[in-house]
């Protein structure tokens, strides 16, 4: 009130202004000078997913919120299926790079596979974001889950359920060659060196195979029925290992750590039922989202594809009994396909 | 012949009984009740699958596409639950296309006498293919709330012994009757130790293949059925897992001879034991994934090493695409 001493004069002041100015706002609109070079960015550009196979939670996800995103922006969404098959997307890689999209979306089937063809990628113009299994070779972009992280936490849980108890746990890997599956042993390794008091009773692969996580788990509940907890490295996989849970009478009692991708009837449904008493999710939808956004910044920044390099971890969400029923969760395939 | 000589049958028995022996002196909680009816629960789906492998391997052929009968009719069941259909109407459909399949396996290889290794390995490829394409939104199926009751096929216990047993034990006796009590079990015998003089004695050779392949793919359907009900979900992607090799391990190892006309039931029980002891045996000792599967692989090549001393080839009778 010091600088406006009179508040009329004020009043005057900003009435002059307003009528200085409000008419030309009114009467023509202020072009915003960005949008239309990012439109022109964006439009006729085609963007390529690879991913290791679709028809899975994660993939399907991806794929829906990639093209809700940059489809409306006139981009070309194309996909090249590597159905679980190394050599197959080593392929789609290839051709990719001779037909020149702007972009590669690119699930790693391991850390070396992809590497070179995307180092070749990124020099031949065509910026690569790697989703969720990174390669050896950093790209524009990273987006995806801290498989370290996710084994830390998912053992912490078991760590902390199994206080006062046997102290015994059993672990059910994924496949030996993954990449996520050794990461995630990793993570499960930092916290145990923390707590010798735990002991691993148990620590097999089970393929990502429901029936293999079965078989192993009831076998190991009958050698250890005061087992406290079990680190499964899939929730896809380890309804085998629940389901033995379940069928040893001891849901509740074995407290199952899991993680995978949140969607409905893999993740929530599962929680709540007990059958599942952690399920550490990596969002695939924000994950999408995270894409569509970085794809849209790097083409709109006309950077050198290979110039600018950066990671974007997920943000985890612990899905337990308490949250299982929020709708913000998990999330359905069916709606993001809508 | 009164020769100091062992059949396989044997030869795979008393291995069974010794590995059996030594894990129980050496191996702490292995010979308890529980770990028993736990071991067999295990391989109760693959000793299931053996007698159905073993229908068509009696009358030399092989059913590579036995893992798609199981992935897809019971996946696509599920999945029509899930859209909701009602469960009884689904598992007809489900039941529909494994006979549909069946017949088409059978044509081509009774009529259109495509050998059966690559006749099945297209069609297994054309079923997983179509349940990918058309039939799953997903490859894991997931269980509904129409299907609560019919997890009882696979979970839970009856008069102290899980399911999935009685299950086997079920299958087995079918089985046994279908080939030891009837007529076509009979005809299934003659084809398979001599095709040509079967059909010169006049037994419908061609209508007892297409036969075989449709009950092979029932079989495979029931199996399907109960590990879906087992782990709560059908992972309809276990066609691309290596299961039909330990099928066909099962069979070979129980001394049932790949070159046709020998063996039964027996041997498949036999062979799901051996099985069954190993796996149970390796995961009480925590060995790692690696080292099993070459264990089990040394096994199948023992197994197919003395099949071929002790089964050899019919010279007359063998032709190109016989394995």
């Amino acid at each position: 009130m010091k600088t406006f001493g009179n508040p009329t004069r004020a009043t005057l002041a900003a009435l002059a202004l307003a009528t200085l100015t409000g008419p030309a706002l009114a009467q023509q609109g202020l072009d915003e000078p960005f949008q239309k070079p990012f439109k022109e960015a964006l439009a006729g550009k085609t963007v390529a997913y690879v991913p290791v196979a679709m028809n899975f939670d994660l993939t399907e996800g991806w794929y829906a919120g990639l093209k809700k995103e940059l489809e409306p922006f006139g981009v070309k969404f194309v996909i090249r299926d590597a159905n679980w098959n190394t050599n197959a997307g080593a392929q789609a890689v290839t051709s990719l790079i001779s037909e020149k999209p702007a972009v590669i979306v690119v699930h790693n089937p391991d850390v070396q596979t992809y590497a070179k063809l995307l180092q070749r990628a990124e020099n031949e113009g065509i910026y690569v974001i790697q989703i969720n299994m990174g390669s050896a070779y950093r790209s524009s972009a990273f987006v995806g889950a801290n498989w370290v992280e996710i084994g830390e936490r998912q053992t912490e849980g078991v760590v902390k359920a199994c206080e006062g108890k046997s102290n015994k746990i059993a672990i059910i890997q994924g496949a030996l060659s993954a990449a996520a599956s050794a990461y995630t042993l990793k993570g499960v390794e930092n916290v145990l060196a923390k707590h010798p008091e735990i002991k691993v009773v148990s620590s097999q692969a089970a393929d990502w195979d429901a029936a293999k996580a079965k078989a192993i788990t009831q076998t190991v509940l009958k050698q250890n029925p005061d087992l406290c907890g079990i680190v499964g490295f899939w929730d896809g996989m380890d309804i085998g290992t629940a389901a033995a849970v379940k069928e040893a009478g001891l849901t509740g009692k074995v407290f199952l750590a899991t993680s995978g991708g949140g969607e409905r009837k893999g993740a929530c449904e599962l929680v709540k039922s007990g059958a599942f008493d952690l399920n550490m999710s990596y969002d695939v939808p924000t994950q999408a989202a995270q894409m569509a956004g970085t794809i849209k910044w790097l083409l709109s920044s006309g950077a050198k594809p290979g110039s600018i390099k950066g990671s974007e971890y997920t943000t985890l969400i612990p899905i337990t009994k308490e949250n299982a029923d929020s709708p913000m969760s998990c999330w359905n395939l069916s709606d993001l396909k809508k | 012949m009164k020769r100091f000589r062992f059949n396989q049958q044997e030869i795979v028995f008393a291995v069974f009984a010794l590995l059996f022996l030594v894990f129980s002196i050496f191996l702490n909680g292995f010979l308890t009740a529980e770990n028993m009816l736990t071991l067999l629960q295990n391989v109760a789906v693959l000793g299931i699958l053996g007698l159905a492998m073993a229908i068509v391997v009696i009358g030399r052929g092989i059913d590579i596409s036995l893992i798609a009968a199981l992935a897809v009719p019971p996946g696509l069941a599920l999945q029509m639950v899930q859209n909701g259909h009602s469960l009884p109407f689904s598992l007809l459909i489900a039941v529909l296309l494994t006979i549909a399949f069946g017949l088409v396996n059978g044509w081509l290889i009774a009529y259109a006498e495509v050998p059966s290794l690559f006749a099945t390995l297209a069609t297994g490829l054309l079923l997983a293919g179509l349940g990918q394409a058309a039939l799953f939104q997903l490859d894991v199926v997931q269980w509904s709330p129409g299907m609560d009751g019919f997890e009882r096929l696979g979970q839970g216990t009856v008069l102290g012994v899980p399911t999935s047993i009685w299950m086997f034990a079920i299958a087995c006796i079918v089985v046994a009757f279908l080939l030891r009590q009837t007529r076509w079990g009979a005809y299934i015998y003659a084809i398979g130790d001599n095709p040509y003089a079967a059909r010169v004695t006049g037994i419908p050779s061609r209508p007892i293949i297409v036969l075989q392949y449709v009950i092979t793919a029932l079989i495979g359907c029931f199996a399907g059925l109960v590990l879906a009900a087992s782990v709560n979900s059908m992972p309809t992607r276990i066609f691309n897992s290596t299961l039909i090799y330990d099928v066909i391990l099962v069979v070979v190892l129980g001394g049932i001879g790949l070159s046709g006309g020998r063996g039964g039931v027996l041997n498949v029980i036999i062979g799901t034991l051996l099985i069954g002891t190993m796996l149970n045996g390796m995961t009480i000792m925590d060995i790692s994934y690696a080292g099993q599967n070459l264990i089990k692989g040394v096994v199948l090549l023992l197994a197919v090493i003395t099949d071929s001393f002790l089964n050899p080839r019919n010279e007359e009778t063998a032709q190109q695409g016989d394995i």
